[in-house]
């Protein structure tokens, strides 16, 4: 914000800024950070890359959100009981309390429709629709314990993304950007992709800022045309004539700054020179061409095809860019109807270039400080929605798996009831996912806080505990 | 830990530079250094919360304190510091003595230990918190130089300076304060034009000329409505997944206009909180109650839709909070405040005030329609005159006919039926036996209604479809015009005692009070199909065919009322044992979308049955009927109107007069639809909800405002119309402060309190205490006025200071809440675009209307970037270059470059914005398709009105964008660049066209000796000088 790089009264003004700005709350993140080694660079920029409370594990997170609540039934939660109940309803007890979307509770059971093996040194148990993460298996900490409070999709989706289901409050991304900043200086710090057969369903506040600062909100990249939106230089504007406007805008804000002293000025010189390197990064990081064809393989990607293949080999090479947080969502997991047709298809998309995704972290030594997240808003019913080939909305338990970042390799934690309809040991409450990855981060999530409305609030609101048995 | 004495220096320092400070000062000042140590300390436990207090001992008030808690012993002993159990508490070193407990993880600073001792020394005082106090208008300081001082503005502004030894600036360039003023009272720049004028008068009222011109221009409305429609969390469409467009816009230009013609503050709240409860409300009066409409709505498939109506109703508590009271009160939704003296109960006894609604949707109509439906009645009213005036016995034929068919009626039972079907689309069960449908809409689909009847014989069915203020236009049917299809019904039947044994029952005829002429299906439900499908008689429900339906529309003015249908069995039923009756109602005439407004269903509807042979639809509406039911003598003239009404449509002698009256309704205009707020008939009780959950309602609560603020006037009703009175009463304590105070961060960036969503004890303390309450009593006392405001705050020498800053200045007060400087920042979003086309000479002032779909990429609006598909038809023609108030906002994918310059999307309520300085901002304003049209369209125009050589031409271009003229050296770049770029286009094999045209297959006319070349070279020069920080910030 301040002229003078340097001497002691700006550094104060700079803190003093930086904490009005941001409004970090005392003992929260960034003070101590402050009064660290970066401070000078934290008074210029609000992404300036920061420390965490404590030596994080996880520097970046990659967070593959399978909209719509995929079946834990069909993909990872193991029930051959559920099976003997196929066409049975269930016991009243099961009931009590509960609400369903679209089925009347008090359907009959459906049976689960894929076979599971035993998977790797870990023994994980994992359906016949993930032979390529079973190749994995030992990298992966499966969560069987998932709960969530809500079980309509744009409620339940914001919900795990920003720990609240109703809009307008930061998300796990723009709470990851505002502790920790972004390594980055030419692209965005938090990049989202849709890849599914539709947008998710809680919108574009999956990726808010909420009432952080804006700069913390997520930036939408396309796998198709153009990346980021108004990237291209117009037709009829070269990278030699960008330059030459880039140049003759410096050096007008220039003289304005030397005339007014306004501060901002620069910054807004710098944000032009950002957006100028942006140009010629962003195509570049994007071209999965580049790629050699094994990896391309691996993956199961085919440049110029948008896909969720090509997009998770984009993730990997962002965050090589050092983008922090990458979140790909994939709305094609509500299978009310046509259980096994679409899961088999979504399976076939997903399967290999998520668990391609494990290992090219992996071969570059990045899975260690990358965290893998997968997993959607909830699971789907034991009871059966229509004839017998569909499930409806579930939020008492589901799975989502966990892998690098600091994460425990090769454990399945938590148990269900012999329906997969209940937890029964090792729950995890959304809430406490989100402590997790924030702890993995590096942050006490009790302790980022940012005040607002009087108020200092918190991704995990007033919930959340740690999953130590998670941790490596 | 390490981090934690590190901290406290800086307590100091941050509280030293934004207030007094603590320790600096000579006298402890309790709502300024003690009241925040108590309550982020102790309050937890020793707060108002009842529920999670400890040993029965509250610190909050000065009584409790000194009577002590469980122990008895005063926790305070005034002047007695030594004495009191407080300060041995917070000074003990045992584990088990000390406050707070370690085990919160708080722990006292040395200094805030000795604040708390110096307090209670000095008599431990209590005043109230300030923001609960009203407003009295505070003496002006004496300052020093007083010769600076124009308005009492200032007087507050210098005294504080001078505190602090500092000086103000020196009065801005004509230049700079004319784009000032312009851009903060229109939001628009001022054109060159305007600033000459603004130059060359030199008579001392130049500038209060320049304010007033600007005050009445339609401009200003638009200007500070965008501020408040942020407070009303405006947007076009209803969020969450579906995020279906809404017409709301109405509410908009009422807010427009509210501020053009300086409605009084206290009376738009009134209006927008309970116009519907004035005395004959006319349409504004209800479109402004749209503010509390402003709320998403939720209509995914297989939601709770009353969840949701409760999301919705948190959602106006918040906005009521934010933009009216400036105090959070959402925190008490879940539990008494730990902070503030607002309890749970207080939350929901205002929230039962709102509670007690029908969301309404009702039919609107602009001012020439509004005339146009005066002209329409007027002529029926005078044809009807003219019959009764021929017809001098009209009331006993009347009389007569009404005796004829009066008892001319079918008896019925109701079927309560309820839903059998899938649970997609859920109902409201009436206790008259009929449902309502909300939530989730499915388009094309088959639903299912069971329910018994004790009837033993059954010769009809008959379908009643109702009118309900919840319907869009009131129903009854749930398409965007309130009508329905009803593509097939079928019943079957089962004996009460055995009812799973079904048997379809053949329907053999079918009588309606209205059918429509048959027509074809509207564009808007197009399915895809390809195939053709119509609405008609209600013969089409029952002929077996899925693609024929029965519609009743009756044309615009005369679509939402009640009808029925009548369906007469081929073989009565005889069920000595009663019957259970399944209703199929199959509904195939929607649209292939089910994310956007495509159903055509059934809204609100009953069943019922009869005994009576040969039932047939009554052909009287249900009006006249309930009016039967009155003798005549105590009928109302409009009673006895409506009953001739309807009856001289059956005289066959006046045919020729009810051809005419038909003829005039055929002119009625269609009108528009505006989501509004209304009373409900059936009153809806409140409850304290545990937790904020809706499934756990607890104690039951009647309509209040909270202790401790100002009390409700016995006066007022005791309806939402005295809650809005109570909001912006004269005693109100935060009213005026929270509007004043969000003017005054309009006008310098930050409000005197920076926290303006919160004046309560958690918010920061005002910069300026005095001059927020002179300003609040003085905007009062001018009858709310907005423009008297906006007056007061630019004739101030405050106002008018350069923006200039220096080093020095930076560093005593580097975020300018001293104002030794005026303040200088980026313009709000919707600024920077309008700045670039008003400086380019494309924009279309046109104030109101619809809203407009300026260029945007498509694939924003289309899976699987958007959810559902969306429609964004691209503006060609003039609306392409309309102000950004004006883009339609879809709450799920916003306008991107407005998003991309911290423009909230309307989730809910926003009172302060934020304002960043990305990358993303610059590629917007560089790359972005309307704001290179800009760039084009100055070059063009530079090129045809800018002198005669390029230097003038230069500062022209310069002057429509930055408000003045470049230095020599400015000009000097520019003209390099200008030169650069020339050659570059004069190049073998540049395309020119490329750059200077919109479109290079027709490129644009140039002036005559204007290479295409120099139109490319210009359009870059513009787009430079569009880009420049000073263009897009307010100096």
């Amino acid at each position: 914000m301040t002229l003078s790089p340097t001497g002691h009264p700006d550094r104060l003004v700079a803190r003093r800024w930086f904490l009005k700005q941001c409004g970090v709350g005392l003992g929260a993140i960034g003070l101590a950070d402050l009064l660290g080694a970066t401070a000078s660079a934290a008074k210029e920029d609000p992404l300036a890359p920061r420390k965490p409370h404590f030596a994080p594990k996880a520097k970046n997170v990659i967070f593959l959100f399978m909209a719509g609540g995929p079946s834990h039934l069909e993909l990872f939660d193991n029930k051959p009981g559920l099976a003997k109940w196929d066409g049975k309803l269930p016991p009243p007890h099961l009931l009590d309390g509960y609400r369903a979307a679209f089925i009347n509770p008090n359907s009959k059971f459906l049976g689960p429709k894929f076979k599971f093996a035993r998977h790797g040194q870990s023994g994980a148990e994992l359906s016949e629709l993930l032979p390529h993460l079973a190749t994995v298996a030992d990298d992966l900490c499966i969560v069987k314990s998932m709960t969530t409070d809500a079980f309509n999709h744009a409620p339940a989706q914001i919900f795990l993304s920003t720990g609240a289901q109703q809009f307008g409050r930061p998300s796990l991304g723009a709470w990851t950007l505002y502790g920790l900043g972004s390594e980055s200086r030419d692209l965005p710090g938090f990049v989202v992709f849709s890849t599914g057969g539709k947008g998710p369903s809680g919108g574009n506040s999956n990726w808010g800022s909420g009432f952080l600062p804006t700069v913390y909100q997520g930036t939408q990249f396309r796998t198709g045309g153009e990346p980021v939106l108004y990237l291209a230089n117009p037709r009829g504007v070269d990278r030699s004539l960008q330059k030459d406007t880039l140049d003759g805008l410096s050096a007008l804000d220039q003289m304005r700054l030397d005339e007014v002293g306004d501060p901002e000025i620069a910054t807004r010189i710098n944000s032009f020179e950002r957006a100028f390197r942006m140009q010629a990064t962003a195509p570049d990081v994007m071209d999965i061409a580049k790629e050699p064809k094994h990896i391309l393989d691996m993956y199961g990607a085919e440049p110029g095809k948008p896909s969720f293949a090509n997009t998770c080999l984009l993730a990997r090479r962002l965050v090589e860019k050092g983008v922090r947080f990458v979140e790909i969502f994939h709305e094609s997991w509500d299978q009310h109807g046509n259980l096994v047709g679409d899961l088999k298809k979504n399976c076939k998309n997903t399967d290999q270039a998520s668990a391609a995704l494990i290992k090219d972290l992996k071969r570059l030594g990045l899975l260690d400080s990358t965290l893998v997240v997968w997993g959607g808003e909830f699971g789907r019913t034991p009871m059966v929605q229509g004839g017998s080939d569909g499930r409806d909305h579930h939020p008492n338990c589901f799975t989502m798996w966990l892998a690098g970042g600091g994460v425990k390799p090769g454990i399945t934690l938590g148990e269900s009831d012999e329906f997969g309809f209940n937890v029964t040991a090792d729950k995890v409450h959304v809430h406490d996912l989100n402590a997790t990855i924030l702890h993995l981060l590096g942050f006490n999530h009790t302790r980022l806080t940012y005040r607002f409305q009087g108020r200092d609030f918190r991704l995990t609101d007033v919930h959340g505990n740690v999953v130590n048995k998670v941790l490596a | 830990m390490p981090m934690k004495a590190i901290t406290l220096p800086f307590v100091v320092l941050i509280a030293g530079w934004v207030v007094d400070s603590a320790l600096a000062a000579e006298s402890i000042d309790f709502q300024r250094d003690v009241r925040p140590i108590l309550a982020d300390n102790c309050y937890k436990c020793h707060g108002p919360d009842a529920a999670t207090r400890k040993g029965k001992l509250r610190l909050d008030t000065r009584a409790e304190a000194l009577k002590g808690g469980r122990s008895k012993q005063p926790a305070i002993v005034p002047g007695k510091p030594k004495v009191s159990e407080l300060m041995g508490r917070v000074e003990s070193t045992e584990e088990t003595e000390i406050m707070p407990p370690p085990k919160s993880g708080k722990k006292l600073s040395p200094q805030q230990i000795e604040t708390l001792r110096r307090w209670i020394a000095t008599g431990a005082d209590y005043p109230q918190h300030w923001a609960l106090v009203p407003p009295v208008r505070p003496a002006l300081p004496k300052v020093r130089d007083a010769g600076w001082v124009r308005t009492p503005i200032d007087a507050f502004i210098l005294a504080r300076l001078e505190r602090e030894g500092l000086k103000p600036s020196p009065q801005a360039s004509k230049e700079t304060l004319l784009r000032r003023l312009s851009l903060d009272l229109t939001g628009l720049p001022p054109s060159p034009e305007q600033i000459d004028a603004f130059l060359n008068d030199a008579s001392p009222k130049a500038y209060e000329n320049a304010v007033e011109k600007l005050l009445a221009s339609p401009h200003y409305g638009e200007r500070w409505a965008r501020h408040w429609l942020d407070a009303a969390r405006y947007a076009d469409s209803d969020g969450f997944e579906k995020d279906k467009p809404r017409q709301v816009w109405m509410y908009r230009d009422w807010v427009v206009s509210a501020f053009n013609r300086d409605l009084p503050y206290d009376r738009f709240i009134i209006e927008q909180f309970a116009g519907d409860l004035l005395p004959n409300p006319t349409q504004d009066q209800l479109v402004a109650t749209g503010f509390l409409r402003n709320s998403m709505i939720n209509e995914e498939g297989g939601i709770d839709p009353e969840q949701f109506r409760m999301e919705a109703m948190f959602d106006r508590m918040d906005a009521l909070g934010k933009s009216v009271l400036g105090l959070t009160i959402q925190c008490v939704q879940c539990h008494d405040h730990k902070y503030d003296p607002l309890r749970q109960e207080d939350y929901y006894r205002l929230f039962a005030y709102l509670n007690d609604t029908d969301e309404a949707n009702i039919a609107v109509y602009t001012l020439d329609e509004q005339k146009k439906r005066a002209d329409i009645f007027r002529g029926i009213r005078e044809i009807e005159q003219d019959l009764k005036h021929r017809t001098p016995d009209w009331r006993e034929k009347l009389a007569a006919w009404e005796a004829r068919v009066r008892d001319d009626r079918t008896e019925w039972s109701v079927v309560r039926a309820a839903n059998a079907g899938d649970n997609s689309q859920r109902y409201v069960y009436h206790d008259d036996g009929s449902l309502t449908a909300w939530g989730y809409a499915p388009t094309k689909w088959s639903s299912q209604f069971v329910g018994k009847t004790d009837r033993k014989r059954i010769t009809g069915i008959r379908l009643e479809t109702l009118t309900d203020a919840n319907l869009p236009l009131g129903g009854p049917g749930r398409s965007p015009l309130g009508l329905f299809a009803l593509s097939e019904i079928t019943v079957e039947v089962a004996d009460a005692k055995t009812p799973e044994k079904w048997t379809r029952v053949k329907l053999a005829s079918a009588t309606a009070d209205f059918g429509n002429e048959e027509k074809a299906l509207e564009p808007m439900f197009d399915d895809r199909s390809g195939k053709k499908r119509s609405t008609g008689p209600v013969a089409f429900a029952i002929d077996g065919k899925d693609d024929t339906a029965w519609g009743i529309d009756a044309g615009p003015g005369r679509r939402n009322v009640d009808r029925k249908a009548v369906f007469v069995l081929e073989k009565p039923l005889d069920m000595p044992d009663g019957a259970v009756l399944k209703f199929h109602v199959k509904q195939m005439h929607g649209g292939w979308n089910s994310d956007d407004n495509q159903n055509n269903n059934l809204g609100r509807f009953r069943f019922s049955v009869t005994s009576t042979d040969h039932p047939i639809a009554d052909p009287l509406p249900r009006g006249v009927r309930a009016i039967f039911m009155r003798p005549p003598d105590s009928r109302t003239p409009a009673q006895v109107d409506a009953v001739f009404s309807y009856w001289r449509t059956t005289v066959p002698e006046w045919k020729e007069a009810n051809d005419r009256i038909e003829a005039l309704w055929k002119q009625h205009p269609t009108g528009g639809a505006q989501l509004t707020i209304a009373s409900r008939r059936k009153h809806r009780t409140t409850f304290i909800l545990k937790r904020g959950d809706f499934l756990k309602p607890d104690r039951e609560v009647t309509p209040g405002v909270p202790t401790a603020m100002n009390p409700l006037s016995i006066r007022v009703e005791p309806s939402r119309l005295g809650l809005a009175k109570w909001l912006v009463s004269r005693q109100s304590p935060t009213a005026a402060r929270a509007i004043v105070n969000r003017v005054w961060q309009a006008y310098f960036g930050t409000g005197l309190v920076s926290t303006s969503e919160d004046l309560g004890t958690q918010g920061e303390p005002p910069s300026h205490p005095e001059l927020l309450d002179w300003l609040a009593v003085e905007f009062m006392d001018s009858g709310w006025s907005f423009k008297h405001l906006h007056r007061s705050i630019v004739a101030s020498a405050t106002y008018q200071q350069s923006s200039k800053t220096t080093p020095e200045l930076l560093r005593k007060d580097p975020m300018n809440r001293l104002l030794a400087r005026a303040p200088r920042f980026r313009v709000e979003g919707e600024v920077v675009r309008d700045i670039a086309l008003a400086a380019s000479g494309l924009l279309n002032p046109k104030v109101g209307g619809p809203p407009v779909y300026p260029p945007a990429p498509d694939f924003l609006f289309n899976p699987p970037v958007s959810y559902g598909p969306k429609t964004w038809t691209e503006e060609k023609a003039e609306n392409r270059y309309r102000r950004a108030l004006y883009t339609f906002r879809f709450r799920s994918v916003p306008y991107p470059v407005l998003t991309n310059f911290d423009t909230p999307n309307g989730d809910a309520s926003c009172v302060r914005r934020a304002r960043s300085n990305t990358p993303l901002q610059a590629l917007t304003t560089l790359n972005e398709t309307l704001f290179l049209e800009c760039a084009r369209s100055l070059a063009r125009k530079t090129l045809a009105d800018g002198g005669p050589n390029d230097a003038e031409r230069v500062t022209l271009a310069f002057r429509r964008c930055t408000g003045r003229k470049p230095s020599p050296r400015e000009r000097e770049v520019l003209l390099a660049f200008l030169t650069k770029q020339i050659e570059r286009f004069s190049a073998p094999g540049a395309k020119p066209w490329d750059l200077a045209a919109d479109d290079p297959a027709h490129p644009p006319k140039l002036p005559s000796g204007v290479s295409p070349a120099q139109g490319a070279a210009w359009t870059a020069l513009a787009r430079l000088l569009l880009n420049l920080d000073e263009t897009i910030t307010k100096e």
